[in-house]
């Protein structure tokens, strides 16, 4: 099922705020979610359970770090929800 | 040596207990004798044995902000809101991060937790278990979130001694300011551990009421018709403070808490001693530290959780630890409205004792209809009792399995 770059970044919007409480609004592709939404890594772990359910992919552990910002997760859950 | 002791005493209360989402309505709601006790609806408890239990009458959900709630287990989440509570009532002191310590104990810890997350891990396999369920089932996660939440660097402790916990807590806590680590130690304790598992684990031990027909009556200290103790879940919480530091900020201060005694009673890992020996004990003990008189004791919440054999051996402690005083004091149960909170106990029930001597009222013991003829004490029935003028004192039990006992000794300020 191919999603939109759009479709994502709302997806994974909703889920930041679910986990976190950053405001929807606030979560654009150019933030990190490290320094600019605050997201520790016990909250990443959360993120990306939740990503990975709602979008259908997998992102292995040694792909998360290199997700600095929302726009990388973006990127990465479109290219590989391309692939499944 | 005691004369050289910092004195250390009261300046903030703060509970969330099946009869109230905070201290002012859990007290109000022991003079006027309404009771927690509620039928566990859920399905999952459908062929439990026990289908009654304390529920808590204000969700933490609707106080706490939603983001900080999912962090935490349930128990973690009634003892923040009975900390801020508490903070706030103290008038959230300024004082030294350094110089403020958290003492809060649980009996079991984020049990909830870790069984939901061992739910997930049967139903989705490993990669879903929460990266939060170490932090939410750890039994010392309550103390740290509060300690978190205050900023506390003094030090953070979680004493687990079964239902004796809160109480552990809050001597603990004296320690701590006796000792010179801190001025301030925000301490109690919580519970939240209804679940089946626990229901049918203190079932197996014939712990339990299984008066599931009428929860309202099912936890009935000293009366011959007690059948066992009706779990319940809360937290409370004291802020307490030495005496100096309370005075230059010019602090309320509700009460002294006098002198703490601990002890073990050696005998069962379960049963108490039948002659209360061990709690007899810490009574003393609590009773020589405070350096009170015998005759200003006119109080005593006591442990009292409607179980057969466990009221009677701390009936006959009470009576062996005061003599012929015990004849001037006026025993209250409040386990009868709020059920048992396991570790949450102490902590609430000391709440109590601090309102009691504020008020100058011992509090209702529900359900006291047909007294036990072996308990040969002075309890306080339906209606409240009224508490002598001067300075008065009041004691708190909690005894847990595993053979812990403490006794505090609070006295009054005003």
């Amino acid at each position: 099922m191919a999603q939109s770059e759009q479709e994502i970044l709302e997806g994974l919007a909703g889920i930041v705020n679910e986990v976190a409480g950053t405001p929807v609004a606030d979560i654009t592709p150019e933030k990190t979610f490290t320094d600019d939404l605050d997201i520790d890594s016990l909250s990443m772990v959360e993120v990306v359970m939740a990503a990975e359910d709602k979008f259908g992919v997998t992102i292995p552990d040694s792909e998360v770090k290199n997700l600095s910002t929302v726009g990388d997760a973006v990127s990465y859950i479109a290219k590989a929800s391309v692939g499944s | 040596m005691t004369e050289n002791r910092r004195r250390v005493v009261v300046t903030g209360l703060g509970a969330t207990t099946p009869i109230g989402g905070d201290a002012a309505t859990t007290w109000a709601s022991m003079l006027a004798g309404r009771i927690g006790i509620r039928t566990l609806t859920a399905e999952r408890y459908a062929d439990m044995p026990v289908r009654i239990a304390g529920t808590v009458q204000v969700e933490p959900t609707e106080v706490l902000d939603r983001v900080e709630a999912r962090k935490l287990d349930r128990c973690q989440q009634l003892a923040l809101v009975a900390s801020r509570q508490a903070w706030a009532d103290a008038g959230s002191p300024e004082v030294d991060p350094n110089r403020l310590g958290v003492v809060v104990a649980t009996g079991i810890g984020g049990i909830n937790s870790l069984l939901d997350n061992y739910d997930i891990l049967l139903a989705r396999g490993p990669s879903r278990v929460s990266p939060m369920s170490v932090p939410q089932l750890m039994p010392n996660g309550a103390a740290a979130w509060v300690g978190l939440d205050l900023g506390a660097r003094a030090g953070i402790h979680c004493p687990v001694s079964a239902c004796a916990s809160g109480a552990e807590a809050l001597s603990y806590a004296l320690s701590m300011i006796r000792d010179g680590r801190a001025d301030i130690v925000v301490a109690g304790g919580t519970e939240a551990c209804i679940h089946p598992i626990t229901i049918a684990s203190f079932g197996a031990m014939r712990a339990l009421s299984t008066r599931n027909d009428e929860p309202e009556r099912a936890s009935r200290p000293y009366d011959k018709g007690r059948d066992g103790f009706v779990m319940g879940e809360g937290a409370g919480i004291l802020v307490l403070e030495s005496a100096e530091h309370a005075a230059a900020r010019g602090a309320h201060i509700y009460a002294e808490l006098a002198g703490a005694g601990i002890s073990a009673d050696g005998h069962h890992i379960a049963q108490p001693e039948p002659e209360g020996r061990g709690a007899a004990s810490a009574v003393r003990l609590a009773i020589v530290d405070a350096d009170v008189a015998p005759q200003d004791i006119v109080h005593i919440n006591a442990h009292a959780t409607s179980t057969p054999q466990g009221d009677i051996a701390e009936s006959r402690a009470i009576r062996s630890a005061l003599g012929s005083a015990v004849d001037r004091v006026a025993v209250s149960g409040t386990k009868s409205m709020t059920g048992h909170l396991l570790g949450g106990a102490g902590a609430v029930e000391s709440v109590a004792t601090v309102m009691a001597l504020v008020d100058r009222k011992a509090p209702v013991t529900a359900n006291l209809e047909d007294p036990d003829d072996a308990i040969a004490l002075d309890v306080v029935g339906a209606t409240p009792r009224d508490l002598r003028s001067g300075d008065i004192a009041a004691i708190n039990n909690s005894f847990g399995f595993g053979g812990h006992n403490v006794a505090l000794v609070f006295r009054s300020t005003s």
